[in-house]
Formats: C-alpha cells, structure tokens, sequence
C-alpha cells in the first residue's frame, strides 16, 4: 500500500512540478494522470502493482469530495443572493451539457461506426 | 480533565474529532445509498455533506475549524485523481478507437455548459463577477478556480458552485440518460465528466467500470476546453 501510494505521490508531485515550471493550463494531478498512463504504456508490469490500492482509491472518490462540499454551507450567503437565477443556470446547464454531450458521442459512434455491443447497459445494474 | 466540557472543548479544536466526523458521514451516507438501492438522488456526497453542515450548525463550529480536521481526506483527491490513470490505462484501446466520438461528446457538452449556463444566469440579470464565477463550473475544482480568477470571478463562489453542479450532475445522470435511451456506456460515462467533473465520475464508477473510465477521462478533457471556452463565451455574454 504505502509503495503505490509513493507511486502515485511522486507522479502527482512531478505534476505539480511540471504545472508550475512549464505555467501550463492543467493542475498537477491531471497531469500526474497523464504522466502515469504514460509509465503504464512503458512498463505493463507496474499495472498489477498498483492495482489493489488505486481501485482501493477510486472506490470511494466521493469521499474526498466531503470536505470542500460541505465548503458549500460557508457560502449560503453568497449563493442566497443570486439564488434563482444561479440555480436554474447550473440545473439547466448541467442537464443540457449531459444531453448535448451523450447525444453527440452517440451519433458520432453511430456514423463512425464505433458502436460497442459489449458497450450496453442491459446487464447493468442501475 | 473529565470535566465532558473540557473534553469537548479540547476534541472541538483539534483535528481528529473533525477527520473521524468526516469519515462516518461519508460511512452513513455511502450505507444510506446502498439501503436506498443505489439510486442516484441518494447520492453519498450530498447526503455526507448535509450530515456534516448540521452537525456544524448544531455545534457552532465554522467551515475553517471544520476543515482543520478534514483537510487530510480533501488532499486524498489529488493522489486519486493520478489513480484514474489505471482505468484509463485498461482501457486505452477502446479509448483510441473511441477518439471520434469523445471529440464530438466534448465539444457539444463542454460548449454547452458554458454557453448555456451564461445564457441562463444573463437571462435572470446575474452579470459581472458572478458571471464570470458561473462560466467554468462543470470543470474540476483546482482548474474552474483558475479559470474564474483569470476571468475575474470570485474563486470561493466559483467553487461552491463547482461542487453544486458535481452534485447535481451526479443526480440527474442516471434518469436524465435513461429517458434519452443513451445505452452506451462509454457515452453515459463521459457525459457526466465532461459535465459534472469528479464528483459525476465517482457516480459514474459506482454504477459500471467503462463508464467510470470514461467519464475521468471526460472530465480531464474538459479542464483544457473550458479554459479556452470560458473566456471567449464570457465577452459574448458581455460578463
């Protein structure tokens, strides 16, 4: 566990590096992303290594969303003051995007002929 | 000292009781969210969150005491956003083939949630600073709050209201997408990132594998096309 995690620091910590030295648009830890896929390409072993701790990881995501979201509540006043207008601009906008952006990779991956079968959701469970 | 004031007083100030109130709310909420059989307005961050806001309310404790405690699971998002490269890395071949369809899926969700959601606010009189707060908020946190700062925004508003559309998105995927007959996975999954960053990408990951991977990768994405969308779609709203 502590070795991925030490993976996954360093690749975050050159990120970081990398964001700030190079004044690139993406934060350190996007960039850490795409500095491991990279290492993963390079050396396929290293993907069992840190298999067991990054699915660890990924499987509470919303974890660490907790503490900035309850961030939310010490800006009530804040969003109070414009309460209607930004709450139906980031629900409209939200259920927009989401439609815009399924339907168009649908069309897309119809024309292109880039369907997956195996891609469906009838054996999800949702 | 077993005066239980004291011992209050001395647990309120420190890091621990906040770290370990965090961790349970998300434990209740994640439990909430299986009893309620998965269904997305059951969403664990939301209901973690509402738990957590009450129990500062109740006990008088601001965000900043608050946060002194749960800054440690706030810095596990970096290390878990480098995690993502796993799924993403598995699924390289089918990524590659899908470059064409993820082009379109990005272009047509990134522009529309800038576009529409400075359209929306223009039409409810929200202009200036707040406009420019509201333009990147379906990006992730870290790059939203540099966008809006560029823009001139006000960054803790922009980050509220990243987190409100994370929420939200993560919500309205599943009966938003069912309703359109989106079946594919790949494209529901990338949907939701590009729109609704990590937090629809954690929703994304609790409900299938590909789309889980799909969607971190919508939302990486995403970060780079808002900061070239944002400000462009800003003076056409004349923020």
């Amino acid at each position: 566990m502590i070795q991925t995690l030490a993976i996954i620091l360093g690749f975050q910590l050159v990120g970081e590096i990398a964001s700030r030295a190079l004044a690139l648009p993406l934060p350190g830890p996007v960039l850490g992303l795409m500095l491991l896929v990279l290492a993963l390409v390079l050396r396929p072993p290293l993907a069992a290594h840190i298999r067991a701790v990054t699915q660890g990881l990924l499987a509470h995501l919303s974890l660490f969303f907790v503490p900035a979201g309850v961030g939310i509540v010490a800006h009530l006043d804040l969003l109070r003051a414009h309460g209607i207008g930004l709450a139906a601009a980031l629900a409209g906008s939200t259920v927009l995007a989401i439609a815009a952006g399924a339907l168009a990779f649908t069309w897309v991956a119809h024309w292109t002929r880039q369907e997956e079968p195996e891609a469906l959701r009838d054996q999800g469970r949702e | 000292m077993n005066d239980p004031a004291l011992i209050w007083s001395y647990l309120a100030e420190g890091q621990l009781l906040w770290l370990a109130a965090t961790l349970a709310a998300y434990l209740a909420g994640d439990w909430l969210f299986r009893r309620a059989g998965r269904q997305s307005w059951a969403n664990p961050v939301m209901l973690a969150v509402m738990m957590l806001a009450a129990l500062l309310w109740l006990t008088g404790t601001d965000y900043a005491t608050y946060f002194e405690g749960a800054q440690f699971v706030h810095f596990m998002l970096g290390p878990a956003t480098v995690a993502l490269a796993l799924p993403l890395y598995d699924n390289l071949p089918r990524v590659r083939r899908a470059a064409l369809p993820m082009l379109a899926g990005l272009v047509a969700g990134s522009g529309v949630a800038v576009v529409s959601a400075l359209a929306i606010a223009r039409a409810f009189g929200i202009e200036g600073p707040v406009l420019a707060s509201l333009a990147p908020k379906s990006t992730t946190a870290p790059v939203a709050i540099g966008i809006a700062e560029a823009l001139g925004g006000q960054p803790t508003l922009t980050a509220a209201l990243v987190l409100l559309t994370g929420i939200f998105g993560a919500i309205v995927v599943t009966p938003l997408l069912n309703a359109l007959k989106i079946r594919d996975w790949r494209a529901r999954g990338f949907s939701v990132g590009v729109a609704a960053h990590g937090i629809g990408t954690a929703r994304a990951f609790q409900v299938n594998e590909t789309a889980g991977a799909f969607s971190g990768i919508g939302m990486g994405m995403n970060a780079v096309l808002t900061a070239v969308i944002a400000p462009l779609a800003l003076r056409l709203f004349g923020g």
